[in-house]
């Protein structure tokens, strides 16, 4: 799952890629619909989807003639899930900061406050 | 560098904010603070400020080395528990530039020590004694950087509210 993820991140590297998953969560789109607003060929175009796919990120119907291009949800929400629990991590760690600062500012503050008592309780 | 910006006077951070750049291997934070520059400038250069926020869990970090100066160098050991059973793991880096508005360290995991990122870290006053934290670690690849990202997932995050909780408490007081 891991590697997938790696893939994930890397195909999202790219700000084409970016945003042609950002405009198929609004739904599904043929190749000439995504190459539509970018100056570059439609081989490109197809070069950029194909490591999307590679990274499950995409997938396209086999049936139908116009082979729409598909945002996979699941795989985008588990980056999404990544990138938030990393910031949980961080926010947990200002959170104490805050409270260090806190501190701080009691200490540059003297006449504002009062003396701490048992607080290692 | 980046076209990432960061000194829209209408954003605010009461909570960290993050972003994987999509142009360089690099991972943004930014973070809003009740404190002006100078304290949040101590609390990430006083070795016995730094170690009571940066462990995890309130168990807090052992220090143990310390020069927060150009050319110095640091190192601390934090230790915890995920509930089950105890860990224990180790950082180090070296400090570039120590300004009150700006540090510049490298900083490497002992579980991954050939990895090695370049932490930068500004301190914007926003007035009203209130401080931003930007900090961007840019790492050297891709690659390292998603298993940088990765780890967020694998350390703890079952525990740590009710600390946090009990030390704005404190902090309060």
């Amino acid at each position: 799952m891991t590697d997938q993820l790696s893939r994930v991140f890397a195909a999202l590297a790219d700000p084409t890629r970016r945003d042609m998953v950002a405009r198929l969560t609004e739904g599904d789109h043929t190749v000439n619909d995504l190459a539509a607003p970018y100056d570059v060929s439609l081989q490109a175009v197809s070069k950029h989807l194909k490591v999307l796919e590679d990274a499950g990120l995409v997938t396209r119907t086999r049936e139908a003639q116009r082979r729409p291009v598909h945002l996979e949800a699941e795989v985008f929400d588990l980056m999404t899930k990544w990138i938030e629990r990393y910031r949980r991590q961080a926010e947990e760690r200002f959170s104490r900061l805050d409270a260090v600062l806190a501190r701080l500012q009691d200490d540059d503050n003297p006449s504002s406050t009062q003396p701490q008592e048992g607080t290692a309780s | 560098m980046t076209t990432v910006q960061t000194n829209d006077a209408a954003t605010r951070y009461p909570e960290a904010a993050i972003e994987a750049d999509s142009d360089v291997p690099a991972i943004h934070i930014w973070r809003d603070f009740a404190a002006t520059p100078a304290q949040l400038f101590r609390a990430h250069t006083d070795p016995e400020l730094y170690a009571q926020w940066i462990g995890p869990d309130g168990v807090g970090a052992d220090i143990t080395h310390w020069e927060a100066r150009d050319g110095g160098s640091w190192s601390y050991t934090a230790r915890g528990s995920d509930g089950r059973e105890d860990f224990e793991t180790s950082f180090r880096g070296c400090f570039h530039t120590v300004r009150e508005d700006r540090i510049v360290q490298t900083f490497t995991w002992e579980g991954m020590p050939d990895g090695v990122s370049l932490e930068t870290l500004t301190f914007e006053d926003l007035g009203d004694g209130r401080t931003r934290l930007h900090a961007v670690s840019l790492c050297d690849s891709f690659e390292g950087r998603d298993a940088w990202l990765r780890s967020g997932m694998e350390v703890g995050v079952n525990d740590g509210y009710a600390t946090i909780d009990r030390l704005l408490a404190e902090g309060a007081l």
